[in-house]
């Protein structure tokens, strides 16, 4: 039983009774126990729990039921996603072995179509961070150079999916925390339409930013994800009214017609070889038929800004509730007020405390106006010109990220130089689009580059037909 | 230096945050809020007078349930994963020096 | 404790007294404002828990309709306008606050501008009514009484958290501890008559703070006292009369008032420095991202303007034509709160004098409730034999009482049972010729203009009829003969 597969496959072999979910567990467990101790993508590897759900899904095959579209597929979840019993921790010693008591909405769904879960993958505390450095329990480093970051927030969750850990896996994406690390870890990564995948039981960093979505081999793959987690949730107030995403039947009918916007104005500083190829991926586009459009945003500049006062504002909120009162690790003091300062400096990794800080700042009395109602301007600026681009050209097309994978603490004591990683990520997020991480060659020292396809509100049919096509243009 | 942000406002802020926070930590988290806060000065250039401030990402309203009663969660298995417990309930020092 | 006279302003000395209300109200529903644990009272703690009622990582709150609904209702009971609005989080910290943060509406509240009229018919302005969850609860051990002052540590119940709550805000348009009284009196009958709430200020579901500020007729507003911790109406009153006169009291030796919270002490009848708002969380409001704008349309308001019930002003009003009585009598008043009031008009309905019914239910229906066990026919029927004479007020009053206490009763059977007639009222003045006859001292003086002789003559006149003679017939009679 080979790991070099897809979701896709797996789940089609085990449904047809070609393949085992047991054995299909099994040479990707072998694979963990191989490689993890290098590349730590993972707080938990769930094993036991793992097996338990692959027999279910082998006898239900084996009793004439149908366990679902991704029966047998293993997947790792991010370990800020809430599952029932297993140990969620947000990589954080705030929430060090705290099992939660209910799953979230997306760990329901995908159990309910068969999936077998290896592990809660490794992050960035609390999700804040762009290299995984931030966990609280040691950094994830990258499957194609063990030296090299895996990026963030999500690192652990694309290490699992590139060391071929897991077939697929869930991260969350606030700034580009799903993307950013797709690129880094050369697999596909999707932040879809905000309100499009449920956030109940995605332990919030900042709430009006926080997308769900898929890390996985192929961009068929991310659309099966994505069919099967999307779709609304009556216990998510922002969960869009729709069915889930329909998106297999988009992907194969190519690009010939579309418009393929090119930000003018992009900001620079990216690598070189970035910058080749994202031309190459504009080529291969315009040869499969579509038409290469100039884009202007001008007010695309100001989003790091923008979103470094609106994540921490929100973010500062999210996290008052680690208290020492109700769950999570606690300082014992003489009051409670000092228990709460006492826990939360022991519990809080520095960038952490740094994000609380400027949030809690950003909104307080006499500043809320120069910092964080400004920022919410902004936004709605870079929401506008995203609006007058998308009347030019149905996607647009950036680098992900404008590095390769950087050496594990090259950037730790340059947290501004930190936050540039995101720049081209960051506006999607504040604007509530989809987009997503198209593996596209390599770059310096022959490490993964990933191209950026950019889409409207609820445009995922159409960013997944380019994805597609660029997927055709690597191979 | 310091003239976005002075240590005397990062200490009042840190208590606000319920952070603990030694001299150290005030004056090395001054100079790195400082830094950023002039990175983020350059918004200060634009005029924003007439533009609506945008909280939601997609437009919904009126978003509600029924009022039906569910099942609460297992009271023992969450006063478990709780740091103290007594008698049932969530047990925390003196509450002193807060409001309420 | 001072009382006001009706059209006399209230004054203290110099001061006059600046007052506006705070009502935080549980409303009635099955389940909490953003989740579906059970809302109730009583029970174990802890078993009405889910993720956002525990602030758990991962929970995201969804309002609940019903409380939309009620909430109108206080609006519109409250003669506000019902407009879209928003949720903002408030934030700071405390153990019962499960998320460190409270959903509350902030500058876009549900319910604005409207006002309630107290009996008398004054107006006190109501600023806003908006929709905000309320915390746990903490109970301190260790301490005196409970208090959290010298505890050794306290234990958190998340029962009533996520609860959901109007706060009424009013305008300070109350003038003196007896308006405070009837504002609150009043207000928890609109909010039980129209199912919201069932406003009982002993059990925490009806919460009053109390803003107190003094100042001479014509300057400008005093510092204002917020005042906590008043659970019944007659603590209300109270409070706001030692809090006016200590503010006066410290304005007088030259002292200025400090703006703070004060936590009221029943049991020493004085109010005690809670906080200073110099101390005060900055409670950073930002617009709640995980809930969308709340914007009920034309029709459901329209809708739920129509489901509300006649108001307690219209039901005092409506049984104020129909007896005669003046509404803001404490006969009216007592009988709309006990929810009497259309047993009285069923009553007027079967032929009784509406007015006869109002004294009785008044004086003999305390126990009977909203909804009287006794037959309406049954007391039309009494009513009836009063009025025409066949039977003496007191002699009526024993009837009552017997039917009252049978749940029922056939007045005419009963009152035959006890051998009751009334006399005629040419047996009855020659029963009062008599008594005037072999009282003459007592008549002597009754016609001197002594009211009190009447006593006497009145006395031996029962005693004679052994009881049958009518009180007032009596009464009547002497007065006539005495010219006066």
């Amino acid at each position: 039983m080979s790991v070099e597969t897809t979701a896709f496959r797996i789940a089609d072999d085990v449904r047809a009774g070609r393949a085992r979910a047991v054995d299909v567990l099994d040479a990707h467990l072998a694979n963990v126990t191989a490689r993890e101790g290098d590349v730590h993508a993972f707080n938990t590897v769930t094993a036991d729990e793992a097996r338990r759900m692959a027999e279910a899904v082998d006898a239900a095959v084996a009793a004439g039921r149908d366990p679902g579209p991704l029966a047998g597929v293993p997947i790792a979840l991010k370990d800020n996603m809430c599952t029932r019993g297993i140990p969620t921790t947000c990589s954080s010693r705030i929430l060090e072995g705290w099992k939660p008591p209910y799953d979230a909405t997306v760990v329901t769904r995908l159990a309910a179509a068969g999936a077998v879960f290896v592990g809660k993958t490794n992050l960035d505390e609390f999700a804040m961070g762009s290299s995984t450095e931030n966990s609280a329990f040691g950094p994830t480093f990258n499957p194609h150079d063990v030296t090299r970051v895996s990026g963030g927030s999500s690192g652990g969750s694309a290490a699992a999916v590139a060391a071929r850990f897991a077939a697929a896996s869930l991260g969350s994406d606030t700034g580009g925390s799903i993307r950013q690390p797709a690129a880094l870890c050369g697999v596909v990564g999707v932040k879809p339409t905000y309100g499009t995948v449920s956030r109940y039981g995605l332990v919030a960093f900042a709430s009006s930013l926080d997308q769900i979505g898929p890390f996985t081999h192929d961009v068929r793959d991310a659309a099966l994800l994505l069919e099967t987690i999307s779709g609304h949730d009556p216990l998510d107030s922002t969960s869009i009214p729709q069915p889930p995403l329909q998106l297999l039947g988009e992907i194969d009918r190519g690009v010939a017609g579309l418009r393929i916007g090119r930000i003018t104005d992009l900001p620079g500083g990216s690598e070189p070889e970035v910058e080749q190829r994202l031309a190459e991926a504009f080529e291969a586009l315009a040869a499969a038929g579509a038409t290469i459009v100039d884009v202007e945003l001008p007010s695309l500049k100001y989003g790091l800004t923008a979103y470094y006062l609106i994540a921490p504002a929100e973010a500062s909120s999210n996290l008052a509730r680690y208290d020492g009162v109700r769950y999570g690790s606690r300082v014992e003091a003489a009051d409670t007020n000092a228990m709460y300062m006492a826990t939360r400096a022991a519990g809080f990794g520095d960038e952490v405390k740094r994000r609380i800080m400027l949030g809690t700042y950003a909104l307080s009395a006499g500043y809320y106006d120069a910092y964080y109602g400004k920022a919410l301007k902004v936004r709605r600026l870079i929401s506008d010109d995203f609006a007058r681009a998308y009347e030019r050209a149905e996607v647009i097309l950036t680098p992900t990220s404008p590095i390769v994978a950087f050496p594990v603490g090259s950037k730790v004591d340059d947290p501004l130089s930190m936050y540039l990683c995101d720049v081209f990520t960051i506006p999607t997020n504040l604007a509530g689009h989809p987009a997503m991480s198209v593996p596209f060659g390599t770059g310096a020292h022959g490490l993964p580059v990933g191209v950026q396809v950019l889409a409207p509100t609820l445009g995922e049919p159409v960013m997944f037909r380019v994805a597609a096509e660029l997927e055709r243009g690597v191979r | 230096m310091s003239d976005r942000i002075s240590a005397e406002t990062v200490a009042k802020v840190a208590r606000l945050a319920r952070l603990d926070v030694t001299p150290d930590e005030v004056s090395r988290l001054t100079s790195q809020l400082d830094g950023m806060l002039e990175h983020f000065a350059d918004i200060d250039a634009l005029d924003l007078a007439s533009v609506e401030p945008m909280t939601q990402p997609y437009p919904l309203v009126n978003v509600m349930r029924d009022d039906v009663v569910a099942p609460s969660l297992d009271r023992d298995e969450v006063l478990a994963a709780a740091p103290a417990a007594e008698d049932g309930r969530f047990r925390v020092p003196p509450i002193i020096g807060l409001e309420g | 404790m001072s009382e006001s006279t009706p059209g006399e302003k209230f004054m203290i000395g110099e001061y006059e007294l600046v007052c506006g209300l705070e009502v935080h109200v549980e409303l009635a529903t099955a389940t909490k404002l953003f989740s579906a644990s059970a809302n109730r009272f009583g029970d174990e703690p802890n078993v009405h828990i889910d993720p956002v009622t525990l602030g758990l990582p991962g929970a995201l709150p969804v309002l609940n309709r019903r409380a939309v609904e009620l909430a109108m209702r206080i609006g519109l009971a409250l003669n506000c306008s019902v407009q879209p609005c928003t949720f903002h989080r408030k934030n700071y910290f405390y153990p019962d606050m499960p998320k460190a943060y409270q959903i509350s509406q902030y500058d876009q509240p549900l319910n604005v501008d409207g006002w309630l009229e107290l009996p008398g018919g004054k107006r006190i302005g109501v600023e806003r009514a908006h929709l905000e969850e309320d915390t746990g609860k903490s109970t301190h051990v260790g301490g005196s009484g409970g208090r959290i002052h010298g505890s050794d540590h306290s234990l958190i119940d998340f029962n009533r958290a996520g609860v959901p709550l109007v706060e009424i805000v009013g305008r300070p348009d109350i003038t003196s501890p007896e308006e405070a009284r009837q504002y609150v009196t009043e207000l928890r009958q609109i909010l039980v008559a129209i199912g919201a709430s069932d406003a009982k200020m002993e059990e925490g579901s009806m919460r009053c703070d109390a803003n107190v500020s003094v100042r001479k007729p014509g300057d400008p507003l005093g510092t204002r006292c917020e005042i906590k911790n008043v659970n019944s109406v007659r603590s209300l009153g109270r409070a706001i009369e030692y809090e006016a006169r200590r503010q006066i009291a410290l304005i007088e030796s030259g002292e200025r008032v400090r703006q703070e919270t004060r936590h009221w002490d029943e049991t020493d009848g004085r109010t005690h420095t809670l906080r200073t708002k110099e101390d005060a969380d900055d409670y950073r409001y930002f617009l709640e991202p995980d809930l969308v704008p709340l914007a009920p349309d034309e029709a459901w308001i329209e809708e739920v303007r129509a489901s509300l019930p006649s108001l307690p002003r219209e039901r005092r009003a409506r049984l104020s034509s129909a007896t005669g009585a003046p509404a803001d009598g404490e006969a009216i008043m007592v009988v709309v709160e006990r929810g009497q009031d259309d047993y009285v008009l069923a009553v007027g309905d079967h032929g009784a004098d509406a007015a006869r019914a109002l004294v009785h239910v008044k004086e003999a229906f305390a126990e009977q409730g909203s909804e009287p066990r006794v037959p309406v026919a049954d007391l039309a029927r009494l009513i009836t034999l009063e009025t025409s004479g066949k039977l003496t007020a007191t002699q009526a009053k024993t009837v009552l009482a017997e039917i009252v206490g049978a749940g029922g009763g056939d007045a005419e059977a009963i009152a035959a049972a006890k051998g009751f007639e009334a006399m005629d009222t040419s047996e009855l003045e020659a029963m009062v010729d008599q008594a005037i006859a072999s009282n003459a001292d007592a008549w002597a003086k009754y016609c001197a203009g002594e009211e009190k002789a009447m006593g006497a003559l009145v006395g031996a006149i029962m005693k004679t009829s052994k009881g049958k003679a009518d009180g007032k017939a009596v009464t009547a009679l002497l007065q006539s003969k005495r010219g006066s």
